[in-house]
């Protein structure tokens, strides 16, 4: 009898530790995030080593533990290669048991990467891509596109510059996914508020020549030469075309997307007055100042939109799994679409059915450089732009997530 | 003895997906085939060509779009990959054996980089962002090549491992007959002398073009197996870099030997693999061991162990 007693005793204390373990809870006793990116080209300025450290202190706030399981953090540098994404997200899925990727700069990688994602199940939190068509065509039920995109660029930006006279325009386009997209989508509001496309060009991703793009650009005649690129390429082109002098012929150069970190290395004598859209800026208020001055002591830099947004989509990643009371990446997503993820990064944030994270974009203006009062002084937001009034609307979205 | 380390060797390659990561273990054997395939035209007939990326990548790009877009079964994908490589192959080998040493190699190089150029600019390939999305489909429309087996609680893709590995070594068969053939006899006295070929009757322009077409095609299936495996076709495979890696890999594991390319693309491979955590310290470190290489030990890893042995390997 008393045997008895004892064997249902241990069956019932190994039913209790297998339902906790089995049935809620972690998988593989530990959750990892994976950051994915440029960590050495055009890109790993605005993103690179920064997401990560925005990524571990993240981890770090958390506590290092959800649901008393520990968070790791790898991460490794994709080389701007859509092969190399693929592979490494493949092989971090299959064999590192990754539960979710971040980063993932350069839209042709993280369309890549996503599209493996979906078919492994795992969640994908993309902060430094801006295609458009990771939210539409491309979309999973596993995706979340975090930061910015082209449709807020494109918006916010032809919004600013077209009605204030620049209506005449002629791209410089980086050659992949992302610039294509940032093209079209641009080309799309220029013509909506009365403006005209001359043409456009198209150049290799990390180019060091411009000087034949611009030439092209400066003989079309286009009062605003918008620059679809990113990174090194938008500062090497806004650099070459003032060699040029095309500033001072009465041609206007916007670019579609820059980072606080390209205005640091243009330097505020060669931007002041550059109007552009973004999704962050640090010194915005109280909240972002905090972060933004924990993540300088770290990486000596001010955090960019992407490395802020690492920072707050792992956050909120990790409190979706704690209050999911699981890792299961269905009932994580369900928990992030339908949380509130406002915080230092994001105002008024909500994740959408297309994974689409809408929140307020600011139309920004470089100071000039009697206005700055510090090394990281660089910007002043001109405008805030309402989450829904800055991203595509969910009924124009083509996402199979959405239910019309 | 011969038979039964070719007995091993398949053995190992059929066990290999419960020990190593499938997806791994079939980059290894995409790269092995390739080197394989080029080691017939360098080691065999004394031929360099500076161009095979084309040929691979070339293939990768064909059998992507005729499963992803046209909707082909895989099989059907890779025999069409194959083919246009063999096509291609013919289309620069008739042009670039007209000349030798360098200037074939300068042929191959120009005419491959007119390759990439399409690849880059054409309609269907993606451009930078490569062909993204390609399926597995399902071979001969029954097999489901993408399905997945939990075995000892890891997901491992059985299907299309064996079908890769059952191409690998049909492919390496070839090549094994071929180099063991009367064929691959002629072709080894154009490498020793081709003035003496030419005295005994042999017409070497058409023996050389054939080793070419051979070599192209082969370097084509494994480029059509890869975009199978990584779902994936882009600019990497089709670039010079690619076609530099494969002189490379040749070199490093045994030039003229039959297992000198597999243990040179396995050891790059590799290599490439677990150092990929360093960066750009990675091209310094091949860089150095092909330095050692090509000091210490010139005939490669194969090649001095075959000397050692006294017997060909």
């Amino acid at each position: 009898m008393k045997k008895g007693l004892v064997t249902a005793c241990a069956v019932a204390a190994l039913a209790a530790l297998a339902t906790s373990s089995f049935g809620a809870g972690i998988s593989d006793g530990v959750v990892k995030i994976g950051v994915l990116t440029d960590m050495s080209g055009v890109y790993s300025t605005l993103g690179g080593k920064g997401t990560q450290v925005g990524v571990e202190m993240a981890v770090k706030d958390f506590g290092g533990k959800v649901l008393g399981k520990p968070i790791v953090v790898i991460g490794a540098d994709h080389q701007n290669k859509a092969d190399i994404a693929s592979a490494k997200a493949r092989e971090w899925f299959d064999n590192e048991k990754v539960d979710m990727i971040t980063g993932l700069l350069n839209s042709g990688c993280a369309l890549a990467v996503q599209k493996v994602a979906g078919e492994k199940k795992r969640i994908t939190m993309n902060t430094g891509a801006a295609s458009t068509d990771l939210t539409n065509s491309a979309c999973t039920p596993y995706s979340v596109h975090y930061v910015y995109d082209t449709y807020a660029l494109g918006k916010v930006t032809a919004e600013a510059v077209v009605p204030n006279g620049g209506n005449t325009w002629f791209f410089l386009t980086a050659d992949y996914a992302f610039g294509h997209s940032l093209e079209a989508n641009t080309t799309k509001f220029v013509t909506k508020l009365g403006g005209k496309v001359l043409g456009s060009v198209r150049h290799p991703l990390a180019t060091s020549d411009f000087s034949s793009y611009l030439l092209q650009a400066q003989a079309s005649g286009a009062k605003i030469i918008g620059l679809a690129n990113a990174g090194g390429d938008t500062t090497n082109a806004i650099k070459q075309a003032r060699e040029f002098g095309i500033d001072k012929k009465g041609q206007k150069l916007v670019g579609l997307l820059i980072f606080d970190t390209d205005i640091k290395s243009l330097g505020l004598k060669v931007a002041q007055g550059m109007q552009f859209t973004s999704g962050f800026y640090w010194d915005r208020d109280k909240a972002s100042r905090d972060f933004s001055k924990r993540f300088y002591a770290i990486h000596k830099a001010m955090p960019t939109m992407d490395q802020a947004g690492a920072y707050s989509a792992t956050m909120n990643y990790l409190k979706a799994i704690k209050a999911a009371g699981t890792d299961d990446p269905d009932a994580v997503m369900a928990k992030l679409k339908s949380m509130d993820v406002s915080d230092f990064f994001a105002v008024h944030g909500k994740i959408r059915a297309d994974g689409r994270m809408v929140h307020d974009m600011y139309l920004m203006e470089v100071k000039k450089p009697a206005e700055s009062k510090g090394e990281w002084d660089l910007l002043k937001i001109v405008k805030t732009v309402p989450a829904n009034q800055a991203f595509m609307p969910l009924a124009e979205s083509t996402c199979s997530q959405v239910k019309k | 003895m011969n038979k039964i380390l070719w007995a091993v060797l398949i053995g190992m390659g059929l066990l290999a997906p419960f020990v190593v990561y499938p997806v791994f273990m079939m980059k290894l054997l995409c790269f092995g085939l390739f080197a394989a395939a080029f080691n017939l035209l360098l080691g065999y007939t004394g031929l360099l060509s500076f161009g095979h990326a084309a040929f691979f990548g070339g293939a990768s790009y064909v059998t992507g779009y005729l499963v992803k877009s046209v909707g082909l079964t895989p099989e059907l994908g890779v025999l069409g990959g194959t083919l246009s490589a063999a096509l291609l192959g013919y289309a620069v080998g008739s042009l670039a054996i007209r000349r030798q040493g360098i200037y074939f190699a300068m042929v191959t190089l120009a005419l491959a980089q007119i390759v990439y150029f399409v690849a880059l600019k054409a309609p269907f390939t993606g451009g930078e962002d490569g062909l993204q999305g390609i399926p597995r489909g399902d071979l001969f429309g029954l097999i489901d090549l993408g399905r997945v087996y939990t075995v000892g609680g890891s997901p491992l893709g059985l299907n299309l491992y064996y079908f890769i590995f059952f191409m690998f070594c049909l492919g390496f068969w070839i090549i094994y007959r071929t180099i063991h053939s009367p064929f691959g006899h002629v072709l080894k006295a154009i490498r020793e002398n081709e003035t003496r070929a030419v005295s005994l009757g042999y017409q070497v322009e058409r023996f050389k073009l054939m080793a070419f077409v051979i070599s192209a095609t082969l370097a084509g299936m494994a480029g059509a197996m890869k975009s199978l495996v990584f779902q994936l076709a882009s600019l990497t495979d089709v670039s010079w870099h690619a076609s530099g890696e494969v002189v490379l890999m040749t070199l490093l594991g045994g030039v003229g030997t039959v297992l000198g390319p597999l243990v040179g693309a396995f050891t790059v491979v590799t290599l490439q693999s677990e150092l990929s955590s360093v960066g750009s310290w990675i091209t310094v470190i091949i860089g150095a061991i092909f330095v050692v290489c090509v000091l210490l030990f010139r005939r490669g890893v194969v090649g001095e162990l075959s000397r050692l042995l006294k017997r060909p390997l």
